[in-house]
């Protein structure tokens, strides 16, 4: 099981790190969506998979008997979820706010903050 | 659960039964205290009157937590604090150690100062829009970055204080400030999930995520698990976070366009945190691979401390100068982490002390004059020195600071890592390290130059707002410039026993695994 989830993985991040290298915003978010759900995937796996065995001792004993699900990944899947999320949508919002003052989404003309030919600084006084 | 059945369980085997001591809880209050008073902020979101005062007090109270948990530090060795009873690795662990404990003392005192200039920086406008609850919940996170013992915890305050930075840095929502967020924004929300991707695979490699039991693990399975990789990884994830050349663009694009009290805490505090996360997990955890990309990381470090000065003199905007500053000064810390030798961790934490004070005076300063002289370019910044001379005694000490000049603060740590670089064979970045002191002097000089001791240019507006409360600031940020600067050996200590305290990760390992057991 592991093999085919560590190549879904890889797919994913390839995707991601593609879309990413562009120059526009919205091809930039969508890659964020997709590195964030890749990095879950990846936790999720590392997490070692097993199915149909959830992780619940029996009440007479202290330990369980066999191998079980690992609850873990899970819990930091959900925190993870929960930030990737936030943060995607606290992108949203700032990448559509930018178009609408900045008037581009191409990276390349976003140059407000840092505009082309700035003077010098004073050479002498 | 067991209070339901009769029969008696044993549960010291998977839980802590001694109640916690209220010392304990000294542990948490950095981070329990801008939480509830960021809190109470949004509570009184209407009444924002009282922001200002309240933020202040919260601040003042953590910084004298800090304060308390430093002296009990270093006095009785790591403080350990393990949520929800479970025993470690199973509970998420708070663990204080010096570096910890000393990075967030100075982070706090910092974040005072810039709360107490915010009240005359941030308008009833940007009160109103959160200034405070984002800069109280930036300092939690930052607060718990630093005290944190589980690595995926440290994670999440990175995530905390982010957000929240992203928020402040997007108060007002003018052009260039949305043009600067969204590449702040996205560059270092790349960094984190790459950071969360690394801690993905180190649980894949090592099954616990407590760091003190990575540290422990480490030596057991470097043969059948590709550590190299995920030492790598972290290095590319926080040197991100950290603003190392190559992958420091988000800072100059970004730190000149918010508030400049912001400016001040971004500068002063969240590159530490990146430099902070690189020693504590390529010191502590991964000590050979970090041996191994030392040459790396070297010249990584030669080239952001070069790079970011050159920077600095090529700029006309005084923020903007300030921003390439503080790129300069993370290469600068950087260089200890390269050498991996006592003298030069213990370089590398005192020069986060001292770069965490100064960059947050050198901001405040910036914003001063901006209130005295009426914008930011240095073409039209002219002189302040005629009508403020007080004003030219900060702006000389802090510089004096930034370059590494006596009698001030930067002095000490360079000499320590100039001196670390040598007897470990790298004359280069010693070299280095001295050239940045020369170039940081005449940029910052040209800066005094030309905005306080030249004659006012004609035609330029005077504006004034009155500078007190900024003084007041800088009086107050003086007093530890000038206390490292002219009687350095506490701080050297305390800077000593934080690096001995991560380079020989024993007492760590045995504070939060009191009889080894806990397996």
């Amino acid at each position: 099981m592991e093999p085919i989830f560590a190549v879904t993985v890889a797919v994913f991040f390839a995707t991601s790190i593609y879309l990413l290298l562009s120059k526009h915003i919205i091809r930039i978010l969508l890659g964020v969506a997709i590195f964030g759900n890749a990095v879950n995937l990846t936790i999720f796996t590392a997490g070692r998979l097993m199915r149909e065995v959830p992780p619940i001792i029996p009440v007479d004993l202290d330990m369980p008997a066999g191998a079980t699900a690992n609850p873990l990944p899970q819990a930091l899947i959900l925190t993870a979820i929960v930030i990737s999320f936030s943060f995607f949508a606290f992108l949203l919002v700032l990448a559509f706010r930018s178009y609408q003052e900045l008037g581009t989404d191409d990276t390349d003309g976003m140059r407000v903050a840092e505009p082309e030919g700035e003077e010098l600084p004073p050479l002498g006084y | 659960m067991a209070a339901e059945t009769t029969e008696q369980i044993d549960l010291s085997a998977a839980m802590i039964l001694a109640p916690a001591t209220p010392a304990d809880w000294l542990v948490v209050a950095p981070v329990a205290i801008p939480i509830l008073t960021g809190a109470v902020l949004m509570m009184i979101r209407h009444q924002t009157r009282l922001h200002g005062a309240l933020a202040v007090t919260g601040l003042t109270v953590t910084f004298i937590c800090n304060v308390l948990l430093l002296m009990r530090v270093l006095g009785e060795g790591p403080q350990v604090m393990t949520m929800g009873r479970w025993l470690p690795p199973f509970g998420i662990t708070f663990a204080a150690d010096t570096l910890g404990a000393s990075l967030a003392l100075v982070a706090s005192l910092a974040a005072l100062i810039g709360a107490l200039y915010a009240t005359v920086d941030i308008g009833a406008v940007g009160r109103r829009y959160g200034f405070y609850p984002f800069m109280m919940l930036m300092m939690a996170g930052v607060g718990g970055s630093f005290l944190t013992g589980d690595i995926f915890n440290l994670y999440v305050w990175f995530e905390v204080f982010l957000i929240s930075s992203f928020g402040l840095l997007v108060l007002g929502s003018e052009k260039r400030q949305l043009d600067g967020a969204t590449k702040y924004a996205i560059l270092n929300l790349i960094g984190t999930t790459l950071f969360l991707a690394t801690v993905a695979m180190l649980y894949g490699a090592f099954g616990t995520l407590n760091m003190a039991d990575i540290a422990r693990k480490a030596d057991g399975l470097r043969d059948a698990a590709p550590l190299t990789t995920l030492a790598v990884l972290f290095l590319f994830a926080f040197g991100m976070k950290a603003a190392a050349f190559p992958v420091n663009f988000w800072l100059p694009a970004s730190y000149h366009t918010p508030r400049i009290v912001t400016a001040a805490l971004f500068g002063g505090i969240l590159t530490k945190v990146g430099v902070y996360g690189l020693l504590r997990v390529l010191v502590m955890l991964f000590p050979p691979e970090r041996e191994l990309l030392s040459g790396v990381i070297a010249w990584a470090a030669a080239a952001t401390m070069v790079v970011g000065i050159m920077g600095a003199l090529a700029q006309t905007d005084l923020r903007r100068v300030l921003g390439f500053v503080v790129i300069s000064s993370v290469g600068i810390m950087l260089a200890g982490l390269a050498l991996g030798t006592p003298g030069g961790l213990a370089g590398t934490i005192f020069y986060a002390f001292h770069s965490m004070i100064v960059l947050t005076a050198l901001y405040l300063l910036a914003g001063v004059v901006n209130g005295l002289g009426g914008g930011y370019s240095l073409r039209t910044l002219s002189g302040i020195y005629t009508s403020h001379p007080a004003m030219t005694v900060f702006a000389l000490l802090m510089m004096l600071a930034a370059a590494g000049l006596p009698p001030a603060s930067g002095l000490w740590p360079k000499i320590m890592l100039v001196r670390a670089s040598i007897e470990s064979g790298l004359p280069w970045l010693a070299f280095a390290i001295l050239a940045t002191g020369l170039l940081t002097t005449l940029a910052l000089g040209r800066v005094f130059i030309l905005t306080l001791w030249r004659p006012q240019v004609d035609g330029t507006a005077r504006v004034t707002v009155s500078p007190a409360t900024g003084y007041l600031a800088l009086l107050i940020l003086s007093i530890p410039v000038l206390f490292m600067g002219l009687y350095p050996q506490p701080v050297i200590s305390v800077a000593e026993s934080a690096a001995d305290g991560i380079l020989d990760a024993s007492t760590y390992i045995g504070t939060v695994f009191p009889e080894g057991g806990g397996q």
